[in-house]
């Protein structure tokens, strides 16, 4: 059977073909797997979370060990006691807060009088609280974004940074444990004044000893993602300012 | 090769060495010079670009005596785009690890001209078997150059191999930094993936005087 592969109305109806067959591949396969990936990105912010307040694998691993997925939603339970909502100034528990989109809540405060709202995630380890609030911000690429574990005086307890496509190598080693262990211990506030972290450059300090110099050493060929990770961390941790100031 | 035939095996070997997509060709560039400052983010591409290049060559060569020469490089780009994305939803749903690692280079992945090139030079006029084989064997040749410039990259930039110190710790000074070594910061950088390619292009055609261009 010879098709006439040159005429038009061939192309079109090709085209046409082609379009529905591959459409209709690709949503069935999206529509079929979505419960099974929403599952995994509601257990990956609850890994996340988790991770930054130090319950982790990490032991006596070389990387990035999060908890199991298999028991992530009741550990989650176990050690986050509170999670609330601060909107204006208001403060609500609200037990699905960890499900917020940080990103449309950023984009609807931009568009006008809205007052965003913050989740805060106050968790208990070793009898102590950690506050565990999320920020959200711009790498060279895309977005970046990561939880910031904290103690009542805005000292960092741990965190975790991800981004969607910093360049492998270089800016995505801000997930590396050698990046992320280093604000450990870091501050965020000079007496009462929010000063934040800065990823610097010219910090002299590779081993990152000096624990009160707000500058943790940078990453050697991310230069724009690491000024991000600076500007992210004092863009959106010092919103809850004054939240950790009722705390004291 | 006693499973193929000479000439069946010559599809798989040549792109190894005297036809290399990278060093002879120079396609596949940008994906070389972006991922390779470690090895194991080279490795996971090689082996992605294996699997969209060994099933993409297939498809192209089933449907190549009904894909109208007008739109073949839409239709090219469509079956690209439609098995990254079939590869990544499914990676989503059952390793989630592993999709967050592979993140960005699901969408390098369309970008790979040497997919494009195999495509329209060999798979559209090759049945499928064989095109299984080019696909193949492109793909191989473009890994092990991947490999190698990630290897030597991350060994001289970082002093580490898949994340591990094997040339000792720079910070506290042990192995050969106790010596006075230093890592070389710009082998980091992407444009020393074209300095290490190019050395790589040197070796090879000074081996082979036949792949001179005069």
């Amino acid at each position: 059977m010879a098709i006439d592969t040159e005429k038009n109305s061939y192309t079109v109806i090709f085209a046409v073909v082609m379009v529905i067959i591959v459409g209709a591949i690709l949503a069935g396969l999206a529509s079929g797997l979505k419960p099974l990936v929403k599952a995994n990105e509601r257990y990956e912010k609850q890994q996340n979370i988790l991770y930054a307040m130090g319950i982790n694998n990490n032991e006596g691993a070389n990387d990035v060990e999060f908890i199991p997925t298999e028991v992530v939603e009741d550990e989650f339970k176990k050690y986050i006691k509170k999670q609330y909502v601060i909107q204006g100034g208001e403060v609500k528990e609200d037990n699905d807060a960890y499900l917020i989109d940080i990103k449309k809540e950023e984009n609807k405060a931009k568009s006008g009088n809205y007052q965003r709202k913050l989740p805060l995630f106050v968790g208990e380890k070793e009898g102590k609280s950690i506050y565990i609030v999320p920020v959200r911000g711009k790498g060279l690429w895309d977005a970046i974004w990561g939880y910031v574990a904290l103690d009542k005086d805005m000292v960092v307890q741990g965190v975790y940074f991800d981004h969607k496509g910093e360049t492998p190598g270089l800016g995505a080693e801000i997930k590396q444990r050698y990046f992320m262990d280093d604000f450990t211990g870091e501050k965020f506030l000079d007496g009462d004044v929010f000063k934040g972290i800065k990823v610097a450059k010219g910090n002299n300090d590779p081993r990152n000893d000096i624990k009160n110099d707000h500058e943790v050493d940078a990453l050697a060929g991310a230069t724009i993602t690491g000024d991000g990770v600076s500007a992210m961390l004092q863009k959106d941790v010092r919103m809850y300012k004054s939240y950790f100031e009722t705390l004291n | 090769m006693g499973l193929l035939s000479k000439k069946d095996s010559k599809l798989i070997v040549d792109p190894l060495t005297d036809n290399n997509p990278i060093t002879i060709q120079v396609l596949g560039i940008c994906s070389a010079l972006a991922i390779t400052a470690q090895l194991k983010p080279s490795i996971v591409m090689a082996v992605s670009v294996l699997f969209v290049m060994g099933v993409g060559n297939v498809v192209i060569s089933l449907m190549r005596n009904i894909i109208p020469s007008k739109i073949r490089i839409i239709v090219q780009l469509i079956v690209v785009a439609t098995l990254v994305i079939i590869v990544d939803q499914v990676l989503k749903a059952y390793s989630y690890a592993l999709s967050k690692e592979l993140s960005v280079f699901i969408g390098l992945i369309i970008t790979n001209c040497i997919i494009m090139g195999r495509f329209e030079a060999f798979a559209l006029g090759n049945g499928p078997w064989r095109s299984f084989l080019d696909g193949i064997g492109n793909a191989l040749g473009y890994g092990v150059i991947l490999i190698i410039v990630g290897f030597f990259r991350e060994l001289l930039g970082s002093g580490t191999l898949f994340g591990f110190k094997v040339l000792g710790d720079p910070v506290e000074k042990t192995g050969l930094y106790a010596m006075g070594y230093e890592n070389n910061g710009f082998m980091v950088l992407p444009p020393m993936a074209l300095i290490v390619v190019g050395l790589i292009i040197w070796v090879q055609r000074s081996r082979n005087k036949a792949l001179i261009e005069d």
